[in-house]
């Protein structure tokens, strides 16, 4: 009891000090170039990307249901499951209480079947994690969903393993 | 909606690799027995010359599985025109067919080069045609020499002089690399036309073969552009909220079909390039996704979730209703006509993975052509003598190509990575 009050404290300082439970560090990337068969350039471009870490930690035994932020889905399918319903109404709830927090909704798939339809159906997952925020309470000019598709796997494996962790929305609180 | 001209201005170190590295093609299956085609060195006088037409011209047929290209060291002679040709010499060494050459060098540099494409049977020539190039345009010559000798001997035009672009990607996931390149088919002479650090796929040649459209996550979220081959300038043409993808030109290069979801659902839209009108062509609360323009134009195929898993649907390009294509297994997706717009290669699941198939409107199904489990991207070269596609070998990501009726199969690998989302050039205007 002693940890989970410690962890919630953690937490609570986590979040009064960059203004949301963030793991996104925004990295600045040098150079993004064009170049035609006869050269050229494009205009900059900047990544987000995630603490890789995020992955290996596991998920919080204690149940902390707001440090998840990552929800799975079954294989074709952007219906959410009683697990991931559990963590999406935690964050709403978190939401009720720091209004003025904004996040994206990123949705992704595993790599099977054509990559413009998972482009469409992992847009579905991030619209389906948006529905049910905004089912309970949370405006939806608070949340964007950016679909990845297949392209930003976290495992790179080609198993089921690695499928189950790819299938995912991310919570990104900006 | 905003028009963006991202203009070259400066070269900027590139993210992505040295931009050299050729693919390797390897034959993995080829016919039974192919025609058997002798091309002793063209005469030179630099042997150099003669020695890479000759070598390209050979890598060329037996890389295609139709022919078996005989030894040279069997060759007991190296003729240098036709008078010179024995043509029982040749009857002796089982060989159907005989290429012969020279190159001569002209006061100003460049080369003139002699090819004859002989039957040794009928001891007649089928072929004699003279070029002029320089010396970095010897390589364009022997894919247009082998583009004939193909076209002569199997009634089909070669793709030796054709291109292929493809998405080369490096890295460990969230921190991979990306590139957009094209290559000469044979793999050879690749160069990066685009290097992002976030995500690029569906590069699609225009008809005319100047321009690729292509989706790329630059802004963090996909969005359309069309680039200029020839001049690396670049036109975003779609960055509507929500996805924007599936870019297909029309054939006649004046529109494109995409994938939007600025309704708040995939839908498939057709993009007038001369004045950007933008003409809604699907409605329905199912995935609408991946357009195929038909040769003629008419008809559009598309992947469409409306029956609950993903099948290949028919609409006409000017609007109407959608009519379902595909029936057989629980997923269909991908669709790419054939060029004489008789069949289509798709991307199949039947339970034994995703593999190529082709729906033939002859024979009203899909046949499945692979035995692979993760193919995708799957579209015809440009005399429909093959279907380049991605697919997974060894763990490693990479292009491959298969014949319609399955016969011949090749793997294309880069050294340095994965390579994926291929699609093949239209044919290239000859030198």
């Amino acid at each position: 009891m002693r940890n989970k009050l410690f962890l919630i404290m953690l937490l609570a300082a986590v979040v009064a000090g960059c203004g949301g439970p963030s793991a996104v560090d925004e990295v600045r990337v040098e150079d993004q170039s064009v170049n035609g068969l006869d050269g050229g350039e494009a205009d900059g471009a900047r990544a987000i990307g995630l603490d890789d870490d995020e992955y290996a930690a596991g998920q919080d035994l204690d149940g902390n249901l707001l440090a998840q932020r990552v929800i799975y889905f079954a294989y074709d399918s952007s219906v959410l499951t009683p697990e991931g319903e559990a963590i999406v109404r935690a964050h709403a709830q978190y939401l009720s209480d720091t209004p003025n927090l904004k996040l994206i909704l990123e949705g992704h798939t595993d790599e099977r079947g054509t990559r413009e339809y998972n482009l469409a159906l992992a847009e579905r997952r991030a619209i389906a994690v948006s529905d049910v925020l905004q089912a309970l309470g949370v405006a939806g000019d608070r949340m964007q969903t950016v679909s990845y598709g297949e392209e930003r796997p976290v495992a790179l494996g080609h198993d089921d393993g690695a499928w189950s962790l790819n299938r995912r929305v991310e919570i990104l609180y900006q | 909606m905003k028009i963006n001209y991202l203009r070259a201005t400066a070269a900027l170190l590139l993210l992505v690799s040295p931009v050299t590295v050729a693919l390797t093609i390897e034959v993995t299956r080829g016919v039974e027995r192919g025609i058997a085609i002798a091309v002793p060195p063209f005469a030179a006088p630099l042997s150099a010359d003669g020695d890479l037409l000759t070598r390209v011209i050979g890598d060329n047929l037996s890389r295609s599985g139709k022919f078996e290209l005989l030894n040279s060291d069997d060759f007991i002679s190296r003729p240098r025109d036709l008078s010179a040709v024995q043509y029982k010499n040749w009857r002796l060494l089982k060989a159907e067919a005989l290429v012969i050459g020279n190159v001569a060098q002209l006061p100003d540099g460049r080369r003139e080069i002699r090819f004859r494409l002989v039957d040794v049977f009928r001891e007649q020539q089928l072929a004699g045609r003279k070029f002029v190039a320089t010396h970095n345009q010897l390589r364009k010559i022997a894919h247009q020499i082998s583009d004939i000798i193909y076209e002569q001997l199997l009634g089909k035009p070669g793709v030796f002089d054709t291109r292929i672009a493809y998405v080369a990607v490096r890295g460990a996931a969230r921190k991979q690399k990306f590139a957009l390149r094209v290559a000469d088919a044979d793999g050879r002479n690749a160069k990066t036309i685009l290097a992002s650090p976030q995500p690029i796929l569906s590069p699609e040649w225009s008809p005319d073969g100047r321009q690729l459209a292509y989706v790329s996550f630059e802004k963090k979220r996909s969005m359309v552009y069309v680039q200029d081959l020839k001049s690396g300038q670049r036109t975003r043409i779609a960055e509507y909220e929500g996805i924007n993808g599936a870019p297909a030109w029309s054939p006649d290069g004046k529109k494109l079909a995409l994938t939007l979801s600025k309704s708040g659902n995939p839908e498939i839209y057709i993009y007038e390039l001369a004045n950007k009108k933008l003409t809604r062509l699907t409605r329905h609360t199912a995935i609408d996704t991946e357009p195929a323009w038909s040769p003629d134009g008419k008809t559009i195929a598309f992947t469409s979730a409306r029956a609950g898993s993903p099948q290949i649907y028919l609409i006409n390009s000017d609007g109407g209703d959608a009519v379902r294509l595909t029936r057989e297994g629980g997923y269909n997706a991908g669709a790419s006509y054939a060029h004489d717009g008789n069949s289509i290669a798709l991307i199949t699941n039947r339970g034994n993975g995703f593999r190529v198939g082709v729906y033939s409107f002859k024979r009203r199904g899909v046949r499945e052509l692979t035995e692979t489990a993760q193919d995708e991207s799957p579209a015809f070269a440009p005399n429909d003598e093959m279907i380049v596609y991605a697919t997974q070998h060894k763990g490693r990501s990479i292009l491959a190509t298969v014949s319609p009726d399955g016969a011949v199969q090749q793997i294309i690998g880069a050294a340095d990575g994965a390579v994926r989302s291929p699609a093949w050039s239209p044919y290239n205007r000859k030198l």
